[in-house]
């Protein structure tokens, strides 16, 4: 097989790049809008297509917890979830990265309960920011099917040894048929040997995994964590780096759109970013003086890149999706604040709350957003954040 | 064998807090936790190993003779031994006296 | 003790897979549990061990009793952890990515972990037929926490979270049936034990593990400190369970049920209840009922035995 171009809905191109990746071990459980995901690739398995145990656990914390012991044993392994299923598994997704377990899971983000809603937002990834994952956020298919291989490329890379998840909006892009260019095995095989993990669970070489830890040795196993987190940023510009030269697909932790000469800049995670650039294109040509950036890496957080990328200008309005109740504005914001703060030149920021669970943000809507983001920002109305559409 | 536990520096840690040193409890020795000891009787001893088979600290040792005593390094003086003996030759000792 | 122990104990594997300094309390039977458990098992075993006593005690970083492979996860997720090694192996070992072998895949609770919070695992894990051994570490309460009462904890005990007083008799539930729960999955082999009964145990833990599938061990483990006994008596007590009845020992092997050891003469249920701290206030009618409800049980098993 060599590069082929398909139309595809994004959950299948991600399921059929699991295969390509030849994981080992798959934890399931059905939960919308992932389930399109994992149904595919039991479908693989089912086919023969994929060597893999195809595991139906009774729960995602299970999934989690099956997930933990087959990377335990040094198998690769992928789960995906959202939502309430990520709130369940919420216990050992903190687990995982605390054990190092080289774990690749997508997360179709969605709202959380209550009121129950399928529909797409960030609540749920924010809810496990401090996890000590890896998190990235994609915006199209193809950047969908990329991410399975960079993916476990830098979870299983010995210097960082940690779980990654792969952030795609719910429905938006799950359920979005799209042209995506599949890799040739070869290719992939050479990208992501076979892996050896360096201590795995095994009667030939035995270890002891998850012991318990007293005040005067927990400090210093966080430490470890927040060593091995933080040292994983430039093997992730390394794995894209290569990703790159190999496909001619270049992905950097802080995506910019016409910010070299901008005034002021909008700022998207995830889905958002096409409709961000669309907009800012048109308003371009009426004048407007405003660039788009996207948050790619959510962690490790970028903040050379931000900073580069945003130093100098005079506004941001910074677009979340979902609330910290009480808190200081939306989770995003409230990095890109803390990013920002004392430095020389930080442009004044606008924060507005848009699209929880599937709520619709047309482009007149981003363009209202941004025009009347900069008149508050202009005249130093900052404060808090602005719920968006919001009635009454 | 592993360093006191206040005195392991961050990058010294296995990724993932692993511990590759299989066993290494031995480090720490529980014999202190004793009031009564259990002192056999070798006379009465019939070397059939019971004390041994219940010993929830694994501390007790066959000897040469076959005859079977407590390393009192890990010995809590639980007194499990001196009760299950089939021959009633263990007794346990206060330390103190 | 089983009289042929005298003469036989030391044909028990010799090897310790679980080392001397761990922290279990004076006269612990759970751990001691633990020691034959995996004398059983042997080497070729990997261990997945739910949070309680017998995970704190055992692994206090940067130390480890295990000699084995061992990992601890969570307090309710065992069987999931144990799941997914089996599941990772297995797939590594078709694809030739590990030398084929045979692994004792095991994972371990106590009562809490796997009557109360990791049932839902547990049930998973049994139906989806990993070939895997359950052992459960009956204390019949959290004791890590402190005692305080599980759905194991059996009928008139008092903990922290079911205390008698004036107008309570302690825990007012029926202790549940686990070992059924595990029989109502129709796995291959079930099994209780006591390691007042070692080679009982030893057998059961063996077979277990070399029955191809799920097996599920339930194992009643005296706990001094919970049960307000002194630590000499850890064995007796687990033996007087047994020998009044109030655990029988037996095994479900494709359905099929055994009674291993058939107490003769059967001992008054006071004897055994009368000594433990968790006990003192029961009366002469909470006693007959305990009675009733102990004879009962026992002659259901004694009945599914006898039938051909
Ligand atoms: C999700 C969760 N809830 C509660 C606890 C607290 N906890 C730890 S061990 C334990 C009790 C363990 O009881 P059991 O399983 O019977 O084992 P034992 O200590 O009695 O051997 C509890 C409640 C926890 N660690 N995790
Ligand atoms: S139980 Fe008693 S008789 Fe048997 S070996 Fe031990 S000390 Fe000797
Ligand atoms: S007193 Fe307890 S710990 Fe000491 S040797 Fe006897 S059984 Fe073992
Ligand atoms: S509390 Fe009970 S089960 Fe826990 S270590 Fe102590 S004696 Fe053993
Ligand atoms: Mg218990």
């Amino acid at each position: 097989m060599s590069t082929v171009r398909r139309g595809v809905e994004v959950s299948i191109a991600m399921a059929d790049a699991v295969a390509q990746a030849d994981v080992d071990v798959i934890a399931a459980y059905p939960i919308t809008p992932q389930t399109h995901i994992v149904e595919h690739l039991a479908d693989i398995v089912a086919e023969g297509e994929l060597d893999a145990e195809f595991v139906p656990v009774e729960s995602e914390h299970s999934a989690m917890s099956v997930c933990c012991g087959s990377s335990a044993v040094g198998a690769r392994t992928f789960t995906s979830t959202s939502s309430q299923g990520l709130a369940l598994m919420s216990e050992i997704f903190f687990i995982a990265a605390a054990m190092r377990f080289p774990i690749v899971m997508a997360l179709a983000n969605r709202s959380l309960s209550s009121p129950l809603s399928i529909w797409n937002d960030h609540t749920d990834v924010m809810m496990v920011r401090d996890a000590g994952w890896i998190h990235i956020f994609v915006e199209n298919g193809q950047e969908a099917y990329d991410s399975i291989f960079y993916a476990f490329r830098i979870a299983e890379d010995p210097q960082v040894m940690l779980p990654v998840a792969i952030n795609l909006d719910g429905f938006i892009l799950t359920h979005m048929v799209e042209p995506v260019v599949y890799e040739d095995n070869d290719l992939i095989k050479k990208y992501i040997p076979e892996f050896k993990m360096k201590n795995t669970l095994h009667p030939d070489h035995p270890v002891s995994m998850g012991c318990f830890a007293m005040p005067e040795i927990y400090t210093e196993t966080q430490m470890s964590r927040e060593a091995g987190v933080v040292n994983s940023y430039p093997v992730i510009l390394k794995a894209w780096e290569e990703w790159g030269g190999l496909t001619g697909r270049h992905y950097k932790p802080v995506e910019t759109h016409r910010v070299e000469d901008a005034e002021y800049c909008i700022v998207t995670m995830g889905s958002f970013g096409e409709t961000a650039m669309e907009v800012a294109d048109q308003l371009r040509e009426e004048g407007e003086k405003i660039g788009v950036v996207k948050i790619r890496l959510w962690r490790p957080f970028p903040f050379e890149e931000l900073r580069k990328a945003v130093l100098g200008k005079k506004y941001l309005i910074v677009i979340d999706r979902a609330i910290s109740f009480g808190g200081p504005g939306g989770p995003l914001a409230l990095e890109i604040r803390s990013a920002l703060y004392n430095k020389k030149g930080a442009p004044s920021i606008v924060n507005y709350v848009a699209g929880l669970a599937g709520r619709d943000v047309s482009r007149k809507d981003f363009r209202d957003i941004i025009l009347e983001g900069k008149k508050k920002a202009a005249s130093d109305d900052t404060d808090g954040f602005i719920l968006y559409g919001l009635r009454g | 064998m592993a360093k006191p536990i206040d005195q392991i520096n961050w990058h010294e840690l296995e990724i993932g807090s692993v511990v590759t040193e299989t066993g290494n409890a031995v480090q720490y020795e529980t014999g202190s936790w004793r009031s009564d000891k259990p002192v056999v009787n070798m006379r009465q001893c019939i070397k059939c190993g019971v004390c041994w088979l219940f010993c929830p600290d694994m501390c007790i040792v066959r000897a040469e003779e076959g005859h079977f005593t407590a390393n009192l390094a890990y010995c809590k003086g639980c007194g499990i031994c001196a009760k299950e003996c089939p021959v009633g030759c263990i007794t346990m000792i206060n330390e103190e006296a | 003790m089983d009289k042929y122990s005298v003469f036989s104990a030391r044909l028990i594997e010799q090897t310790e897979y679980l080392t001397s300094g761990h922290r279990a309390c004076q006269g612990c039977a759970e751990v001691l549990a633990v020691r034959l458990v995996l004398k059983a098992l042997g080497r070729d075993t990997i261990v997945a061990m739910s949070t309680g006593c017998m995970e704190i005690i055992s692994s206090p970083l940067p130390l480890t009793s295990w000699k084995l492979p061992w990992i601890h996860n969570a307090f309710e997720n065992s069987a999931a952890v144990i799941s997914g090694c089996e599941s990772g192996m297995k797939a590594m070992m078709r694809k030739g990515k590990l030398p084929a072998k045979k692994i004792n895949f095991t994972a371990m609770g106590g009562d809490g972990a796997t009557a109360d919070i990791g049932m839902g695992a547990l049930s998973g894990a049994l139906e989806r037929g990993h070939d895997m051994v359950y052992v459960c570490y009956d204390n019949e309460a959290y004791m890590n926490t402190g005692i305080q009462r599980s759905s194991s904890t059996p009928y008139g005990a008092s903990t922290t979270t079911s205390p008698a007083g004036k107008a309570s008799m302690g825990q007012h539930t029926q202790k549940k049936n686990m070992t059924q729960v595990a029989v109502a999955h129709n796995i291959p082999y079930v099994a209780t034990a006591c390691p007042s009964f070692p080679f009982d145990l030893i057998d059961k833990v063996k077979r277990a593990a070399e029955m191809p599938g799920p097996a599920y061990v339930h194992i009643m483990s005296v706990c001094p400190t919970g049960w307000r006994i002194p630590p000499e008596d850890a064995i007796r007590y687990g033996r007087l369970a047994v020998d009044s009845c109030m655990f029988p020992l037996y095994e479900v092997v494709n359905g099929k049920y055994r009674l291993t050891y058939r107490p003769n003469p059967i001992i008054p249920i006071r004897d055994y209840l009368s000594g433990q701290g968790r006990y003192r206030h029961l009366t002469e009618p909470d006693i007959e009922k305990i009675n009733d409800m102990v004879g009962r049980e026992y002659q259901r098993i004694v009945k599914m035995s006898d039938e051909v």
